[in-house]
């Protein structure tokens, strides 16, 4: 059996054309409104609370829809937004540095190797400066100078300092700034919200999204919620590879729900693998931790020359030490982007020349740095981070070198969205790290930041209006036979989990299906590995369904049936993950093919047959999905290989 | 190493709970408090017992979902640290340690060690925002803020909301959770507006969710993974002593 | 609670200045003790003063034990179910003490008022008699009365270091400086009010004062 079938090509009929920096104004003009008193005739669900999801309800809301609120953790404020730690980017170009809209845009066409759309991304560097003046006004406090004005730092992929930042938790501050807004909404009733809530299903109603199937975590209770319009606002899915930068919670249930009632999944396969952080310790492991990527400007990466060189750090000499960074890319040394960084230490332990357990690790050592600033210096710029791994690891980076070792820490790809981030389900809106559509095949640091609140607080909340406009849409309530049916559904996958009573724990399929994940499709893919984990990844998912043990029932706390439903999602999920992989006979940002690489071994794009974006169409459980092309044009950013030696 | 646990289990908010023995052996040092959790509730999954409840998510210390009484401790022994980022090295081989949920009136416990923290939520939604609807915000830089205030404001608003303040507190008092909130909104020009009826609203938000009065012992500040100082109150104390008066608020005070 | 502790507070240094006047000896000192009486004559007839003061110590008296008694009683409520393991104290001492350091205080309060002012635990209990009242309330042979004095003075300064600390918080201190400071003047008031009111019965027991 073909393991996919093409489909008809897919085109974006909401992409305005015209110049480049007219067309988000236009086509704001140009599209429908809803007049004030109406708004308040209708709905509009959103399913998560992060930077995307918690601004678009705050804004819709005050716009004056009526909203209602889902997230998963006990509180809005806590939706994994929270970790980021580097900063937002901005082209306000308060530097005099030669920054402008048109150099933001430009910066993340190329830093996402050429596989995004250039006019959400022009839109998205154009908002970028009001994201700004938004969260200062919220009172976001950002770091500022002495003058009273706010600081900002340059970050990877950029040569000027445009990311704004609030130390190293940039993405709590802008998140807590949403969450205020919301909580604001919340006090003043137009929004309804539902903590401790998963939507387990979307409603479709004669084509148009109209509701979700939601599962109350406290009492269990499964109810059908209705509404004018659905916004996903559900994150990434790197959880996929149990063993990520995600918080625990991160699932692909929501996406993946819409994407088997219809929702295209687009690039799944493009997933960020961050270079900077904390190895694995053992096999308790159960989430990495990410170490800011601003340490790599003073940090210098290392392995031993030698293949087993055990011996402590310190009694390794210079001339038996590889600084591979330097060697290999002379110009741009330890800074070198995150994939090629990732790539390079996953080379070296391929050798056998990585440091720790089990060699999975190189070395990050200050020791050149303390000694050219003096340890005080060192440590007023990253001595938190190094109190975190301190405390993590039980070793202390000022006298022993780091180790650190590549993880999972974004996908780029997800439901696929046109123009108005309104993905194949009309009235189905995706945003921020749950869509596709901004960040191409790799995304640059300080951008998912600016994705997020773009998207919740100036993109959607313009866009959504052009759909409401024919609304308010006849009245659907749970006696609908398609209400009915996804209750239902719900109900039984849930009743089929409790029934299975096997012998083995969820974690423990999880752990093994991020075993193959990482192996075969992470830094690297081959096309035999890629095929082999396919395989693997269908018996494992037979086996989950024979074998998982979920205690308890489903009415109250049970936080395994929960994890039992996301992990089951995850299994489908990998294996188009692989597909996608597979398919893509190219290298391209976050995606490696083994075959497609350059000599020196360097990512080979392959613009001629692999300039578009790859959106999947589900047909039914077992059978082959079906590819829809979306061809990628490029009138402004030419592509061009991207070098940093 | 091998541990003793004594953990508090609850099937529900109507169950009475009590403290339940296990043995957790082979911990590694290396292990994170939740990991060696997990590796209890796996085993307790294959034994066919029911798994022991908790509340995690991020898992490197910033979301603020996880939080036990370890120990009597509010995160367990070290400081500035939660408890998913406090690791078995703290502990020695042989330890009991016992784990308790919050305990407040204002956070009911839900099963184990899992509470409702939702009255936090609502002591923000009652004030603990500056009202700046989207798309009315003026230029960044029109509002320049002194950097010592910045900092400050930073420095309060690095809370994360895990409640280990009400939960070491000796009166159950939510104080610096909504003080640290006040400060931060407070010290910013833009915060200025709202400045009395914002500690107004989330004072008497505090008040009518459950906690306690704060009588300043200090104990909360201990307990916060994130430092916020005690000398957040205070400026509580300021703000709503000046909005008490007559004169607040009222146009030209 | 701050406005009324501030208030026993200044009425304390008033107090124990009062006292050091034992060094100056009997004359002074029971002078002193009936200019008391006589304080806003002819203004206001004798003793009228004495009964305001004591007026206003009622009412802070009460209005101190009422405050303390709604935060106890509303952090009672605040944690129905009790933590089954709470260790020792993890910020201060002091403040930890604060509510049966009070209930103490209190019963000294009443026994120090039974004892010096209507003297009816007094040996000498004569009113005309101050000093001697003071001389032979801590008479050697009646070492427990000293020993019961110290206790209770000890227990009023650790209530002061964190009352006075915390009074200044609830009225708005809020600087960091401002907090070392603040944590420095309680202190001082704590050392200062516990050593004044000590010297006089120590100074009694080794014959300093007799």
């Amino acid at each position: 059996m073909d393991l996919f079938t093409e489909g008809d090509p897919i085109a974006d009929t909401k992409a305005p054309d015209g110049p480049i920096e007219t067309r988000w104004e236009r086509h704001r003009f140009e599209s429908k409104l809803v007049n004030p008193a109406n708004r308040r005739k209708m709905t509009v669900i959103v399913v998560g609370t992060g930077l995307a999801g918690g601004s678009a309800a705050a804004t819709l809301a005050e716009q004056g829809y009526r909203v209602k609120s889902y997230c998963y953790q006990d509180s809005p404020r806590r939706a994994h937004s929270i970790a980021a730690q580097g900063g937002i980017n901005a082209a306000k170009n308060y530097r005099n540095d030669g920054d402008s809209v048109y150099r933001l845009f430009y910066d993340t066409v190329k830093g996402g190797d050429f596989r995004s759309r250039e006019s959400n991304v022009h839109r998205l560097a154009e908002v970028s400066v009001n994201i700004i003046d938004q969260c200062v006004a919220q009172g976001v406090p950002f770091a500022r100078e002495y003058g009273g004005l706010l600081d900002t730092r340059s970050f990877g992929g950029a040569q000027v300092q445009r990311t704004f930042y609030a130390r190293g938790q940039t993405g709590q501050q802008l998140l807590l700034g949403a969450y205020q807004a919301l909580e604001r909404q919340i006090g003043l009733g137009n929004v309804e919200m539902n903590a401790r809530h998963e939507m387990l299903e979307l409603i479709v109603v004669d084509g148009k999204a109209r509701g979700i199937v939601v599962r109350d975590l406290v009492t269990g209770e499964i109810t059908t919620e209705f509404a004018d319009a659905v916004v996903l606002a559900s994150g990434g899915y790197g959880n996929v590879f149990y063993l990520s930068t995600n918080a625990k919670g991160c699932n692909v249930t929501a996406t993946w729900r819409a994407h088997r009632k219809g929702a295209y999944f687009a690039n799944p396969c493009y997933t960020q693998i961050h270079p900077t952080c904390i190895p694995v310790s053992g096999d308790h492991q159960s989430k990495l931790t990410l170490m800011s990527e601003s340490l790599r400007n003073d940090g210098r990466v290392w392995v031993p020359k030698a293949k087993g060189d055990d011996r402590n750090p310190k009694d390794i000499p210079e001339d038996e030490r590889d600084y591979y960074l330097e060697r290999i890319y002379p110009s741009f040394g330890n800074l070198v982007p995150r994939d090629i960084a990732s790539r390079a230490a996953k080379a070296v332990c391929d050798q056998g020349r990585g440091v720790g357990p089990g060699g999975l690790g190189v070395y990050l050592d200050f020791a050149d740095a303390i000694g050219r600033l003096g340890r005080k210096a060192v440590e007023a710029k990253y001595g938190n981070l190094f109190e975190m791994y301190e405390r993590i690891t039980g070793e202390d980076p000022y006298e022993v070198p780091m180790r650190i070792y590549p993880a999972v820490h974004y996908t780029m790809g997800g439901l696929w969205v046109d123009y108005d981030l309104q993905s194949t389900i009309p009235g189905l809106f995706v945003i921020g790290e749950a869509n596709f559509s901004d960040h191409g095949a790799n995304r640059l640091g300080a951008s998912a930041l600016m994705q997020g609140l773009a998207d919740g607080y100036f993109v959607l909340p313009n866009t959504i209006a052009n759909y409401l406009a024919a609304g308010p849409f006849e009245k659907v309530d749970e006696s609908h036979p398609a209400a009915a049916e996804a209750r239902r559904d719900v109900e039984d996958r849930l009743q089929r989990l409790l029934a299975v009573n096997g012998d083995r724990t969820v974690d423990s399929f999880h752990r093994e299906l991020g075993q193959i994940m990482w192996d075969h499709c992470g830094m690297e893919r081959t096309e035999a590995g890629l095929r082999k984990a396919i395989d693997e990844i269908r018996a494992l998912r037979d086996q989950f369904w024979q074998r998982v043990r979920v205690l308890g029932d489903g009415e109250g706390l049970n936080q395994s049936l929960e994890k039992a439903g996301r992990v089951a999602d995850f299994f489908e999920l990998a294996e188009l993950m692989c597909i996608d992989a597979l398919h893509r006979e190219e290298s391209c940002g976050g995606h490696f093919r083994a075959e497609h690489q350059t000599e020196d071994g360097e990512a080979q794009r392959d613009d001629e047959h692999f300039s578009y974006v790859a959106a999947w169409e589900f047909t039914a459980t077992g059978q082959p999905s079906v590819l829809h092309k979306e061809d990628l044009q490029f009138e402004y950013v030419h592509p061009t290989q991207r070098s940093y030696k | 190493m091998n541990l003793t646990l004594r953990i508090w289990r609850q099937t529900g908010p109507e169950d009475k709970g009590r403290m339940v023995t296990y043995q957790v052996d082979d911990v590694s040092p290396d292990m994170s408090f939740l990991e060696m959790l997990d590796v209890l509730n796996e085993r307790l999954i294959l034994a066919g017992e029911d798994p022991v409840a908790f509340d995690h998510d991020c898992r490197e210390g910033i979301c603020g979902m996880c939080g036990m009484m370890i120990n009597g401790m509010a995160h367990g022994p070290q400081r500035g640290t939660t408890a998913c980022q406090l690791h078995m090295r703290q502990f020695k081989d042989g330890d009991t340690i016992d784990i308790e949920p919050w305990r407040a009136q204002a956070f009911p416990v839900v099963k184990d060690l899992v509470v409702n923290r939702s009255a936090f939520d609502k002591i923000i939604a009652a004030g603990g925002y500056i009202t700046a609807p989207t798309g009315s915000a003026p230029e960044a830089h029109s509002m320049p803020v002194p950097k010592s205030d910045a900092d400050a404001a930073f420095e309060a608003a690095a809370c994360i909301g895990c409640g280990a303040c009400v939960a070491a507190c000796p009166n159950g008092s939510g104080m610096l959770f909504t003080a640290a909130k006040i400060t931060q909104l407070s010290l910013m020009p833009q915060g200025q507006p709202e400045r009395y009826t914002r500690v107004i609203g989330m004072v008497d938000a505090h008040d009518e969710a459950g906690f306690g009065g704060c009588t300043n012992t200090g104990e909360c500040t201990v307990a916060c993974p994130k430092g916020i100082p005690l000398n957040t109150i205070g400026r509580l104390n300021r703000d709503f002593l000046m909005a008490t008066k007559k004169a607040a608020g009222k146009p030209g005070s | 609670m701050a406005v009324s502790g501030i208030f026993f507070v200044l009425y304390l240094v008033a107090h124990m200045i009062g006292n050091l006047k034992a060094f100056a000896g009997q004359p002074a000192f029971d002078h002193y003790a009936h200019w008391l009486r006589d304080i806003g004559k002819p203004l206001l007839p004798g003793v009228w003063f004495l009964w305001i003061l004591r007026g206003a110590l009622t009412v802070s008296v009460v209005a101190h034990i009422w405050s303390a008694s709604v935060l106890a009683l509303r952090a009672r409520a605040a944690r129905p179910v009790r933590y089954a393991h709470r260790p020792k104290v993890q910020g201060s001492y002091a403040a930890r003490t604060m509510r049966w350091g009070g209930v103490i205080i209190l019963l000294f309060v009443i026994y120090h008022l039974l004892d010096l002012s209507a003297g009816t635990l007094n040996p000498v209990g004569s009113s005309s008699k101050p000093y001697s009242n003071v001389v032979a309330d801590f008479a050697p042979e009646r070492w427990y009365v000293t020993l019961f004095y110290t206790l209770a003075i000890v227990t009023l300064g650790f209530h002061l270091r964190h009352g006075v600390f915390s009074a200044l918080r609830s009225l708005g201190q809020q600087t960091p400086k401002g907090e070392r400071w603040a944590r420095l003047s309680a202190l001082a008031v704590a050392v200062v009010i516990c050593g004044g009111f000590l010297v006089i019965p120590f100074a009694v027991l080794t014959g300093l004062v007799s």
